[in-house]
């Protein structure tokens, strides 16, 4: 592997209730995340391919990770996002390389299909900072039930020469939908958006 | 009675009264104007920043079946927010990339952050021109001075890869346990020191809202 993990850490969360009311089935999204060295922490680097490398690298690595721990088949994933926050001594823009070019195809092949887009959000920060990562559904952007956010962080991550990279699969929408819009039953799930 | 509180009675000012169901505390405005990052001066410097509704929760306490009245009446407040962002960001043929959140205070439910969806996204793209891309979204039910990462992407191609981007916001009163904070961002640029590939907006074709 190119990336130098220092940790990792997996979060499931089951909503068994909410507002008084039973949640049948339980709704369930998982989190799993990465503390890697920043190989560029430190200085204005303009080829930023290793760390592309290594979001290709984890987005199979924590894709797997999450559908392992919530223990279902890749098809009975429902939505998903990813998540990065740079080290102090790092830059915004290492959070894209790792995100975005390269991030998406192996987690797409952990969940199958995938054909909408990942959502995504970036930040700079300290130990312990958290993270909102965006959930959307995994083959129909528009599936109003499943926007949904978790959020995730460690106490002791990132240091300032380190970048902490989430992704987040859930094998439900949220607990009690119903606000319209796309449904499940209705999207196609070709063209990412329906 | 459907199960909502009445919060008719709140007193507030008229820019923040939108009628029985949406009563405003407070707004709150943040820009950012990105300089540089230890590297080449931005050239031009982004601006990005937010606008925050602090509002009471018709629906804090119980669970309310119907939400959708909430929905239908956020619609003034989501084009009134709108317009004040695009004002202090330099008007709307500037932004580039925009976002929405909510964060329901713990009184709430996570499903009355989804009204914003509508509301908040359509509030937006009536006044940015063109705006075929899905808003990208983030939401939680949390306390007072929590914050949220409101996501941030290009408002007519959603796979434009410079302008994925994220500003966090929190409000160190709010949501109190009753009140949600409507969030909307956008952003005049892309990232500063974009070089992660992929699509460029010069390259867009503007048609689906992805490419």
């Amino acid at each position: 592997m190119k990336a130098k993990i220092r940790k990792t850490q997996v979060i499931v969360e089951t909503t068994h209730s909410d507002i008084g009311r039973p949640v049948d089935p339980a709704t369930r999204k998982a989190s799993a995340l990465a503390v890697i060295e920043n190989p560029f922490a430190g200085r204005y680097e303009e080829d930023l391919s290793e760390l592309m490398d290594i979001g290709a690298e984890l987005g199979g690595y924590l894709g797997k990770m999450c559908v392992d721990a919530l223990g279902i088949t890749a098809e009975q994933a429902e939505s998903y996002g990813k998540a990065a926050i740079v080290g102090e001594n790092g830059e915004w823009e290492h959070a894209a390389a790792i995100l975005h070019p390269k991030l998406g195809a192996p987690l797409r092949k952990e969940v199958e299909k995938g054909a909408a887009l990942v959502p995504s959000v970036k930040k700079l920060g300290g130990q312990g900072t958290r993270i909102d990562v965006p959930l959307g559904h995994k083959d129909a952007a528009y599936v109003r039930s499943h926007f949904d956010g978790m959020e995730v962080g460690m106490a002791d991550a990132p240091r300032a020469n380190e970048i902490l990279v989430a992704v987040s699969v859930t094998d439900s929408g949220r607990p009690f939908p119903r606000v319209g819009g796309l449904t499940t039953d209705e999207a196609v799930g070709e063209d990412g958006l329906r | 009675m459907d199960g909502s509180r009445n919060i008719a009675d709140i007193q507030t000012a008229p820019q923040g009264d939108f009628g029985e169901l949406v009563k405003v505390r407070k707004f709150v405005i943040h820009i950012e104007e990105v300089l540089h990052e230890f590297g080449p001066a931005a050239n031009p410097p982004q601006l990005k920043g937010y606008i925050a509704a602090v509002a009471a929760n018709p629906y804090a306490g119980s669970y309310v079946e119907n939400l959708m009245p909430l929905m239908e009446a956020l619609k003034p407040l989501g084009t009134a927010m709108a317009q004040r962002l695009i004002d202090a960001l330099g008007g709307a043929d500037k932004i580039v990339a925009y976002g929405k959140s909510a964060i329901v205070g713990e009184n709430g439910e996570l499903e009355h952050a989804a009204l914003w969806h509508e509301p908040g996204g359509y509030g937006m793209r009536q006044l940015i021109k063109p705006s075929k891309a899905i808003v990208p979204s983030s939401k939680k039910v949390a306390g007072p001075g929590r914050p949220v990462d409101v996501p941030l992407a290009h408002v007519n191609a959603a796979y434009v890869r410079s302008h994925f981007d994220c500003i966090e916001c929190s409000i160190p009163d709010a949501p109190r346990a009753d009140e949600i904070v409507w969030i909307q961002s956008m952003a005049t640029g892309a990232r500063i020191y974009d070089r992660a590939g992929g699509l460029k907006a010069s390259d867009i074709q503007g048609e689906d809202g992805l490419k």
